[in-house]
């Protein structure tokens, strides 16, 4: 555990980095010891990927020291970070999805370019390395066919094979199923008892509690504070990254709820999606949850006509509407904000207004021709309202960070003003304080009249969002639970897991 | 901010500084006395000619056959007599003609007014004629003040090039289209020739072997480049419904658009008997610019604004930049690619029209290998082949670069395979370039 005598390992002092039209990090100091988990806070754009990129040898900083065990370095390139034994899993992982698990560990370690590769050695020290993280997984796996946390951990493996010593992790359980938390975060402490200094950034306050022995909270690339969890109450730590106190994680909202306006009818597709029915009521908030791989996403792209259905009906406002592409969706006006917005949600290489403007264009354009100021006028609105932090609308959607790329699909969508809107994972990746703000947008959106459908894996916020909570397990809908105020995560977990009977 | 637009114009328009600083190089290279032969040049020639010969001096006028010349001769011809000298013959013809009006000559003559061809002539000649006739002991040879110019600047030339990259760049306008969604269109060369041999033959069969009418020939363009857009819109069929690569399926089109022109037109080029179907691919109409050279710059204006102002290049670039986004918002991703191959097949069928106009024949082996020029035009414009990203006006300019560095080439003399190493050279940088642009965006 920390002492305050011991040398630390990893030791950043008064780090500064600018970018064009943003200063990025201004005088930022961290310190980690050996042997301890260090959260690492803060709101989207508060500068912590920075930081991390600077520590990965991706960006330099502009001024300030980095110390490893007391001796200054130079980390001007990922390969020299890689040598002071730092190692990154990064949200999107390196891995090449046709190698194996072994030969994605031991990529570019090879011994020699000439010789042949120690096949059994590495598959030897493979097994070594999982048993050391505590998870078995055959070295021999292809990438692709292993679960998104076994791949986590392949990457954990990765950099424990370059004999990392500090390790950071950003977001590790973005994408994880609860029963996979629990398992990384068993092996994050037992990284942790090997001695290996931990850098854990994670929006998700849960697991900051569980695991966390300091904090270092970040806001507007300015170092807030540092300090041991003992003394930091939760509130404290919203309110320290937001700036501002925060009662509550969920607004307090009145519900109505109306004449149905969606109903999906036994819809199926493959093993995916078996014979899902369910309504939605006008300025109601359905909690579509289960664990990952339920079939909840699958079915959403199903009502948007993203996929092709093999049966079943979807009815808006009692009208049968055979949505055969998004387009049609999007016509009718359902609308669905997809959980990858890198993959999905976004064209990158566009700018942020014209990915604003892709489903709206029709609004903007007079004879034939698309008006930008008009497009440009409509798109400030959502900026100030969400809080979209942009240097100016020309700028790429790449170079937002993820939780402003989220904002810009939610104002790409409210521009669309749909009648009834999917929300998939709609605050995975996003702060506190914009989280919020989009569970306001969200009960704005419902008081108007509109059908909300909500799907999260955070429990928390499906309890605390939803009118009605519907869950599904293995593509089928397992249970519905319509006294949401009475319901725990224990009960939505039950119903997540349980599988159908094999009866006849 | 400002350092950050000036580094952002020079990456979206680097290219046009490429190509300035070639015309620089070329116009320096090619630099050399110029005989001018305006009809400003031959008032110009006149007064001199009045201000040195006395009244009633008589002149013959001596002028080279070719473009222009008759006009610079009779210009010549109205000032002298309107300063009443006397203008006893005017010759525009070759040498031999010139020599067989001297030697007709019976009185004494003063002055001979020239261009600088029959210049030569004359100050070859003069010497040994005024041995031998005693009319020319006191004649003197006069021609336009020389000056310093480049070949590469001279209009002619500047319009030449235009004319000469027109079909490229009109068929270029497509591809850029087709590249920015990440496609790729490898059958428009084979469809130039395929568009020239339909075009033929429609007005053959409908004029029935009679000289066709200009009705005749509008509907043979239109029947030409109709059947090259269906082509494009099956091949965009085929890159939709059947997902198959765009190259592997422009591959195909291509050999089978190639073979059908050659069996249509049975190998052999088909005349058209109607000289008026020279008027797209020859013609100047507009301010002495080649029609195909304004056709070229309004399909430019037309193109861009597509491009920039309507949801159509909105998707355009969004196909390219992210298909399944794309689709999720709402854009209609097939049908984008249809029309993007459609357009290329049309403007392909255009460019074979424009080829066929320029040489009154359909002809099956046009347009070999256009294709590859096509694309690197588009590549040298700075559109990257990765789809997402690419601009019309780049196109232009790259189709520009690669036809200034051609005749730049062809005035200096270098012979047709280096030209070919040039290009390849000219490809490679340009696509490094753009790379090291890439990258400079990305550590930013």
């Amino acid at each position: 555990m920390a002492d305050a005598a011991q040398t630390p390992l990893l030791r950043m002092r008064g780090i500064s980095k600018a970018f064009p039209g943003v200063q990025a990090l201004s005088k930022v100091n961290l310190t980690l010891f050996a042997g301890e988990v260090l959260a690492l806070l803060g709101e989207n754009g508060a500068g912590k990927s920075t930081l991390i990129k600077i520590l990965g040898g991706a960006h330099q900083q502009d001024e300030g020291t980095i110390e490893i065990d007391g001796n200054s370095v130079r980390l001007n390139n990922p390969l020299k970070a890689q040598s002071v034994g730092i190692g990154i899993i990064y949200q999107e992982f390196n891995l090449v999805s046709g190698l194996t698990a072994r030969e994605n560990i031991f990529l570019g370690q090879e011994p020699s370019r000439v010789c042949f590769i120690p096949r059994a050695q590495e598959e030897e020290k493979s097994r070594e390395l999982f048993a050391r993280i505590g998870v078995e997984i055959n070295p021999n796996t292809l990438c692709r066919d292993l679960t998104v946390a076994q791949q986590q951990i392949v990457e954990i493996a990765k950099a424990l094979a370059q004999d990392a010593r500090i390790i950071m992790m950003d977001e590790p359980t973005a994408a994880l199923t609860p029963r996979e938390v629990e398992c990384l975060l068993t092996v994050v402490r037992e990284l942790r008892s090997q001695g290996i200094g931990i850098i854990y950034i994670s929006h998700r306050l849960d697991e900051i509690d569980a695991i966390a022995d300091r904090v270092t909270v970040l806001r507007d690339g300015a170092h807030v504070t540092t300090r041991a969890k003992e003394d930091l109450e939760r509130h404290e730590m919203i309110e320290l990254m937001v700036g501002r106190s925060l009662d509550k994680e969920f607004p307090s909202h009145e519900c109505q709820p109306g004449d149905v306006r969606l109903a999906v009818k036994n819809l199926s597709r493959g093993t995916k999606v078996r014979n899902v029915s369910f309504e939605l009521r006008a300025g109601e908030i359905v909690g579509l949850t289960g664990l990952v791989g339920a079939g909840r996403t699958e079915t959403a792209r199903l009502i948007f006509g993203a996929d092709k259905k093999d049966s079943g009906t979807v009815e808006l406002d009692g009208k049968l509407i055979g949505a055969s592409s998004p387009r049609d969706a999007i016509r009718c006006g359902i609308c669905l904000l997809t959980e990858d917005r890198k993959s999905e949600g976004l064209v990158l290489g566009l700018a942020v207004q014209e990915n604003f403007g892709l489903p709206s264009l029709h609004q903007f354009t007079h004879k034939g021709l698309i008006n930008r100021e008009q497009e440009s006028d409509a798109f400030a609105k959502y900026v100030k309202q969400i809080k979209i932090k942009i240097a100016n609308h020309e700028q790429s959607a790449a170079t937002l960070s993820g939780g402003n790329q989220q904002k810009v699909v939610l104002a790409k969508w409210l521009q669309r003003n749909a009648e009834v809107i999917i929300f998939d994972e709609p605050t995975r990746g996003i702060d506190v304080g914009a989280k919020y703000e989009i569970y306001q947008l969200i009960h704005q959106l419902t008081d108007e009249g509109k059908a909300v459908l909500m799907i999260s894996s955070e429990l928390p916020e499906i309890l605390g969002m939803s009118n009605r909570i519907i869950v599904m397990n293995e593509g089928r809908v397992t249970g519905e639970i319509s006294d949401v105020t009475n319901a725990t995560q224990e009960d939505i977990m039950k119903l997540a897991t349980l599988r159908e009977e094999m009866a006849a | 901010m400002k350092n950050l637009d000036t580094g952002k114009l020079l990456s979206d328009y680097g290219n046009v500084l490429v190509l300035l600083l070639l015309c620089v190089v070329i116009s320096v290279v090619t630099l050399e006395e110029q005989s001018p032969r305006s009809t400003a040049a031959a008032e110009n020639l006149a007064t001199i000619i009045v201000g040195d010969a006395g009244k009633d001096a008589n002149i013959l006028i001596l002028v080279r056959r070719g473009e222009g010349q008759q006009e610079f001769a009779n210009t010549l011809k109205n000032t002298l007599s309107k300063a009443d000298l006397n203008v006893i013959d005017t010759v525009v013809g070759t040498p031999a003609d010139a020599r067989a009006a001297l030697e007709k000559q019976t009185e004494p003559l003063d002055v001979i007014a020239t261009d600088e061809h029959m210049a030569a002539f004359c100050l070859e000649q003069l010497p040994k004629l005024a041995k031998k006739y005693p009319t020319f002991a006191n004649t003197t040879a006069y021609q336009p003040k020389k000056h310093l110019w480049p070949n590469f600047l001279k209009k002619e030339n500047l319009l030449n090039v235009l004319k000469q990259i027109s079909v490229v760049a009109i068929i270029a306008i497509g591809m850029t289209m087709v590249i920015i969604t990440a496609g790729i269109d490898l059958s428009v060369g084979s469809l130039i020739a395929f568009s020239g041999v339909i075009t033929a033959l429609s007005i053959q069969q409908l004029s029935g072997g009679a000289d066709p009418t200009t009705g005749h020939l509008v509907l043979g363009c239109a029947a030409g480049i109709l059947v090259c857009a269906l082509i494009g819109m099956g091949t965009g069929g085929l890159v939709t419904l059947f997902n198959i690569p765009a190259f592997i399926v422009t591959l195909g089109v291509m050999f089978i658009a190639k073979g059908l022109a050659f069996i249509f037109s049975q190998s052999a080029p088909i005349p058209i008997a109607n000289e008026g179907f020279a008027w797209l691919g020859r013609g100047s109409d507009l301010m002495g610019l080649p029609n195909s050279v304004v056709l070229m710059l309004l399909l430019y204006g037309i193109a861009h604004v597509i491009m920039t102002h309507t949801s159509i290049g909105r998707y355009i670039y969004a196909v390219g930049g992210n298909p399944e986004a794309a689709r999720l918002s709402g854009v209609p991703v097939k049908w984008i690619l249809v029309f993007v191959y459609t357009l290329c097949g049309l403007l392909a069928g255009l460019g074979g029209v424009m080829e066929a106009s320029l040489h009154i024949t359909g002809d099956p082996k046009s347009g070999t290998l256009v294709e590859l020029q096509v694309i690197a035009a588009v590549v040298v414009g700075g559109t990257s082949l990765a789809g997402g990203q690419g601009k019309i006006f780049g196109t232009l300019v790259g189709a520009l670069i690669i036809g200034v560095i051609r005749n730049g080439m062809n005035l200096t003399g270098v012979e047709a395979h280096m030209q070919s190493v040039v290009y390849g050279v000219v490809i490679l940088i340009a696509v490094m370039v753009d790379q090291l642009k890439n990258r400079a965006q990305k550590t930013n």
